[in-house]
Order: C-alpha cells, then sequence, then structure tokens
C-alpha cells in the first residue's frame, strides 16, 4: 500500500497526460458500446415515424409500449419463444449429462482405453463430414424437422470434454481411491463426491451451452422447415433482416402508401423483439460473470 | 490384492471387470459420436458420387462423366467455375483482414484497461466491454441492418445531419468486409481481453515499482515489461487463430450478404449451402465442403508444425 502511494507521488508530468489520455480513451469506448444498446432501448419505446426521421437519439420519442405489445400479441414470436426455452432447457440438460458422462470415465486413470477414446473424439474436431453429408444423415435417421435435431446435434463438445476432465483431474484421486477401498461404487463417486466438488465448471459448461442453444440459428436454418417449430433466432432474422433487407431496396424505388405503413410498423417492432430475445440472456449474466475468466483460463491452460 | 496387470488385453480385462460401470456409462456417448458425427463422414464419399437421395449414400454411383468414371468431377466443376476464385479470395479477405484487426486489439485495450487507476471504473469498463458477446448473430446482424440502413438507418440518418450523402452500406459490396470485420471488434474485443487480463492480473508489482525507480515512463513500461509478459498468451491465439484462416463462419457471413453483394461477400460456406440446400445440389456441394476441411486440416497440422518448431507453442 506504502509503495503504491509512493508512486502516485512520483508521477511525471508525461505519465499523467498518459493516464489522462487513457481515461479519455476509456470513456470513448464505452460510449462506443453503450449507444447502439442504448439507442435500441429508447427507439423500442419511441414512435416509430420519429426513430425513422432521425428525431430519437438521446431519449424516447412519443413515449408508449405499444411495440411491446404487438411483440407478444404476436403468435410467431410467442411460439418462437417457447421453442427456444424447450431447446435450451432440454438441450443443456442433454449436453451436461453427456459431457460429464464421458469427461469422467476419461479422467480417471484406471480406466484402460481412455487414450483410444480421446484419439477417436479429437479426430472429429479436426475433420467432419460437412454441411450436406451431415444433412443427408440426419434426414436418414429421421430427426430432420423434429425437435430433436435441435436438442441432439452437438450434444457433446469434446473441446468442453476436455475441459472438464481436465478439472475432474485436477482434484487429489487420493480421495476417490479412499472411498473405493471404503467400497464406494463408481457411480456414487460420481454422483456424492466429485459432481458436487466440480460446481464451478458445471457452470461455465450451463453457460456455455446454454448460450449456444439460445443463440442457436444454425441448425434451425438447415434442420427446420416447420413453422411451428422455429426457435426465436429463425422468427427474428423474418422479422429483423428479411424486412429490412426487402424494405431497403424499396425505398429507392419509391414505396407506396402502404408499403410504407407496414415498413412503419415493423420498424416499431424490430427495436423491441431485439430487447425481447436479448434480454434474458443479459440477465444471466451478472450471476455468470464470475465464472467467465475461470472457464477461459481453463481453455487457455488445455489448449 | 493380486498383481494388477498394467498393459494390454489383460489390463483392460481388468479395468472392465473393475470399471464396467464407467464403461457403460461412455457407451451411449461414443455411439451418439458414431451415428452423428463419423457417419457423416462415411457420407462424405457422395462428393466422389452422383448421389440420388432415392439410392442413398451408399447406393448412389459414382461419379461419371460420358459414361467413363470420373471420380473428381465435381472437384474439378468447382475449381473451373467462376465461384472458386471469388469464394477463396473473398474467404482470404475476410479472414486476414479479420485477424489483422481482432488479434492486436484486446492486447491493447487490455494494456490500457490495466493502466486504469481506479478498480472500480476498470471493472465497470469490464463488465461493459463484455457485454456485446452475449448478444446472438441474428440480433447483431439484425441491428446492423436497422442502423446501417440505406437513408433511414441511425448511422445514415447521423451522416446527413452532418452534410453527407447517405451510404448504402449494406447493398454495395465495397463495405462487406468493413462491416463485418468492425462489428466483430465491436461485439467481441471486449471478451477477448479476459485470456490477457487474467495473465496480467498475475503480474508481479515489484517488476513495475522497480522500473519506476530505474525512472522508466508509463511506454516504457508497457513496452518492456507489459507487452512482453504478454507474448506467450498472444502467440498462443495468434496460432489458433491462424489455424481457422480457411474456416470462416458461416452465420454472419449469411447474414449479412445479399444478392446485390455477393461478389464481395461469397464465401465456401455460403455458396455450399446455396448450393447443396437451396438448389439440393448434393455431391458439387459435398465436393466444395471436403475440399474445405481437407485445407482447413493441413492449414491447422502445419501451422501448429511451425509454431512447434519456433516457439515451443503446441496445441497437442
Amino acid at each position: 500500500m506504502a509503495a503504491i502511494r509512493k508512486n502516485r507521488i512520483k508521477l511525471t508530468v508525461g505519465d499523467r497526460v498518459f493516464n489522462a489520455v487513457n481515461l479519455i480513451l476509456m470513456i470513448l469506448i464505452l460510449a462506443i458500446i453503450i449507444y447502439p444498446l442504448w439507442f435500441v432501448v429508447i427507439a423500442s419505446f419511441s414512435d416509430s415515424a420519429s426513430v425513422l426521421a432521425g428525431e430519437v437519439w438521446l431519449w424516447p420519442k412519443g413515449f408508449h409500449l405499444d411495440s411491446y405489445r404487438r411483440v407478444f400479441a404476436n403468435s410467431q414470436i410467442r411460439t418462437g419463444y417457447l421453442n427456444t426455452i424447450i431447446y435450451t432447457i432440454l438441450g443443456t440438460f442433454v449436453n451436461l449429462v453427456g459431457t460429464v458422462a464421458l469427461a469422467y470415465p476419461l479422467s480417471r486413470r484406471d480406466f484402460a482405453g481412455r487414450n483410444v477414446i480421446m484419439l477417436f473424439l479429437t479426430i472429429t474436431m479436426f475433420f467432419n463430414g460437412g454441411m450436406i453429408p451431415t444433412y443427408l444423415v440426419y434426414r436418414q435417421i429421421g430427426i430432420v424437422n423434429t425437435p430433436w435435431v435441435m436438442i441432439l446435434t452437438g450434444a457433446v463438445s469434446v473441446y468442453n470434454t476436455i475441459l472438464v476432465r481436465t478439472f475432474f483431474q485436477s482434484q487429489p484421486f487420493e480421495l476417490q481411491e479412499a472411498a473405493m477401498i471404503d467400497g464406494c461404487s463408481n457411480m456414487r463417486l460420481l454422483l456424492q463426491i466429485i459432481l458436487p466438488l466440480s460446481k464451478p465448471i458445471l457452470a461455465v459448461m450451463v453457460i456455455f451451452y446454454g448460450v449456444a442453444h439460445w443463440n442457436d440459428y444454425f441448425n434451425a436454418l438447415i434442420y427446420l422447415s416447420d413453422d411451428a417449430l422455429k426457435p426465436l433466432a429463425l422468427v427474428l432474422r423474418d422479422i429483423l433482416i428479411t424486412t429490412t433487407e426487402s424494405a431497403g431496396g424499396r425505398d429507392n424505388a419509391g414505396a407506396g402508401a402502404s408499403q410504407a405503413e407496414l415498413a412503419r410498423t415493423a420498424e416499431s417492432m424490430k427495436y423491441a423483439v431485439i430487447i425481447v430475445s436479448t434480454v434474458p440472456m443479459l440477465c444471466l449474466y451478472p450471476f455468470t460473470q464470475k465464472y467467465f475468466s475461470k472457464g477461459v483460463m481453463l481453455g487457455a491452460i488445455k489448449g | 490384492m493380486s498383481a494388477t496387470p498394467t498393459k494390454g488385453w489383460a489390463y483392460f480385462k481388468w479395468s472392465l471387470r473393475r470399471n464396467w460401470s464407467l464403461y457403460l456409462l461412455v457407451l451411449p456417448v461414443l455411439i451418439y459420436f458414431i451415428i452423428f458425427l463419423y457417419w457423416p463422414m462415411y457420407g462424405v464419399q457422395i462428393a466422389f458420387k452422383d448421389f440420388s437421395p432415392g439410392k442413398g449414400i451408399t447406393g448412389s454411383p459414382w461419379a461419371m462423366t460420358g459414361g467413363e468414371l470420373d471420380l473428381f468431377k465435381h472437384f474439378k466443376n468447382f475449381f473451373t467455375s467462376i465461384h472458386f476464385t471469388r469464394t477463396i479470395r473473398n474467404t482470404l479477405t475476410i479472414s486476414f483482414y479479420s485477424l489483422a484487426v481482432n488479434f492486436p486489439i484486446p492486447i491493447i485495450l487490455a494494456i490500457l484497461m490495466n493502466e486504469l487507476r481506479s478498480p472500480k471504473f476498470k471493472s465497470v469498463v469490464q463488465t461493459v466491454t463484455y457485454l456485446p458477446h452475449f448478444i446472438s448473430v441474428v440480433v447483431m446482424c439484425g441491428m446492423l441492418w436497422i442502423f446501417l440502413r440505406n437513408e433511414t438507418g441511425m448511422v445514415n440518418l447521423a451522416i446527413k445531419a452532418l452534410g453527407g450523402q447517405s451510404i448504402n452500406f449494406m447493398n454495395d459490396g465495397q463495405y462487406f468486409k468493413h462491416v463485418y470485420v468492425w462489428s466483430g471488434v465491436w461485439q467481441n474485443a471486449g471478451w477477448g481481453t479476459i485470456i490477457y487480463m487474467a495473465t496480467l492480473s498475475g503480474l508481479d508489482v515489484q517488476m513495475y515499482e522497480a522500473a519506476n525507480i530505474d525512472g522508466a515512463n508509463k511506454w516504457q513500461q508497457i513496452w518492456y515489461i507489459t507487452l512482453p509478459c504478454l507474448m506467450p498468451t498472444a502467440a498462443m491465439l495468434l496460432i489458433l487463430d491462424s489455424g481457422a484462416i480457411m474456416n470462416v463462419g458461416f452465420d454472419k457471413v449469411f447474414l449479412l450478404q445479399t444478392d446485390l453483394t455477393l461478389e464481395a461477400s461469397d464465401v465456401i460456406s455460403t455458396l455450399v449451402y446455396r448450393r447443396g440446400m437451396l438448389d439440393a445440389n448434393y455431391s458439387f456441394s459435398s465436393a466444395v465442403g471436403l475440399f474445405n476441411s481437407v485445407i482447413n486440416c493441413i492449414i491447422l497440422v502445419t501451422v501448429n508444425a511451425i509454431s512447434r518448431k519456433i516457439g515451443n507453442v503446441s496445441l497437442w
């Protein structure tokens, strides 16, 4: 503490300038990151005509909640939302079970054949069938256009398995040996000793897998065609991108009155739908923040 | 207790008897891998066949040209089509541009964040810069579409308010790679600092105190202490990133591209999607995908071999 205080006294002019410039730069960076997000928030509460006319900059103009009412009244969005929640919960559950079931035996040094299994898994990290052969196989086993494809695709990530295995191995093996000598079965060992000790890594896994499911867009695009099964991500694409794309194209051609009206209606919803779809993940964020660096660092150690 | 075997078949039998429940645990996951990952690898053979949906993967005939066996027909078609140079050029341009920007920025950002005097402000900066990482790719691209829209988008409204001309960012190919790369910086630069911040927080304060006493200013401290300490981590990440140089993600490119910008935005994965999923050109598309996988594999192995030789850093 004393040393730090001494440093502060010895600050040269150059260092003061550096600190000041650095502070200004950081405030600028914060503004660049926050402003687009803030704009989405205020635009979602504003009158769409004012947003399109560029009258909304810092505060909502013509404050109202119509856009949100419209978002929640939209059956497509509601179905998508529900689907995404189901896929995320079931998918993450399958991920956790699969990853632990694979990682735990691999972490045991008395488990013969673990090197062979590791090789078998690692190959899939470097080479895969690719989009089309995978699609054809999925079609053949009959999971295309069913909820299963969203839950089972990528059920076990080799990378995450390695992270979990490394974590399991970081705990003293003597503990497990002692339990085994006392007649503890492998399953009880896993469920009652190892897993309770591994909450941090399980939390990291829930975040990694959960966020991936919530945001999953690719699998839905490729494997789902039934509207009733589509997750929020696909609905979002229709609302945010497909309509903007065509509206943008028509702007130049001189849109008719009805089309301009349509674009305006869609406009007010876009911002609200961004908020509604992103907020659950951002709510998770403060609770999980303390695990981030743990997760990233675990990856780096293995990496 | 009898002596336990340590290797070979006997060891396996001993382990199986002792840990049968662990094998039971692993078995379903291995079956999953065989069905969901290895079966498609077996299916890659359709790249060398003339796939017909009625006959399936195994039943389809090998690729023929004019009645003669021509296994590499689809590869040749790809190499001689206009798509070949276009997708390779775009893939490499986007990758290198992205790497050149996304590699140094988190390092600089981490160093600057680390120099902040107030711990409170530092944690605010960290929290805020991580935030955009949690926005999904669809929402991210949706925001870009809305903000960068011609005439009525926020950015163009600002440009017009300042007296400029509206720019059609999303439908003009020349802007594609800039939009792609810099939106990536906005979204992920903060997240990318995590690993560097962790390294920096482990550094010994005494090094800086000693440098300070010797009269080193801030720049010298950064240049001679902080930067060298970050180098091993940075080298590792650079290797990882360059292994993915031919692997531009599908989602973001697909969501940002339009028919008008294909010349500048078409990459291998979007070509595979269009020709395979939309045009049902399964064999051709698989050939393109296989070509890409093989190149990726070669690059990764090469990069790793080089880095092991010169930097003693290896992925395996």
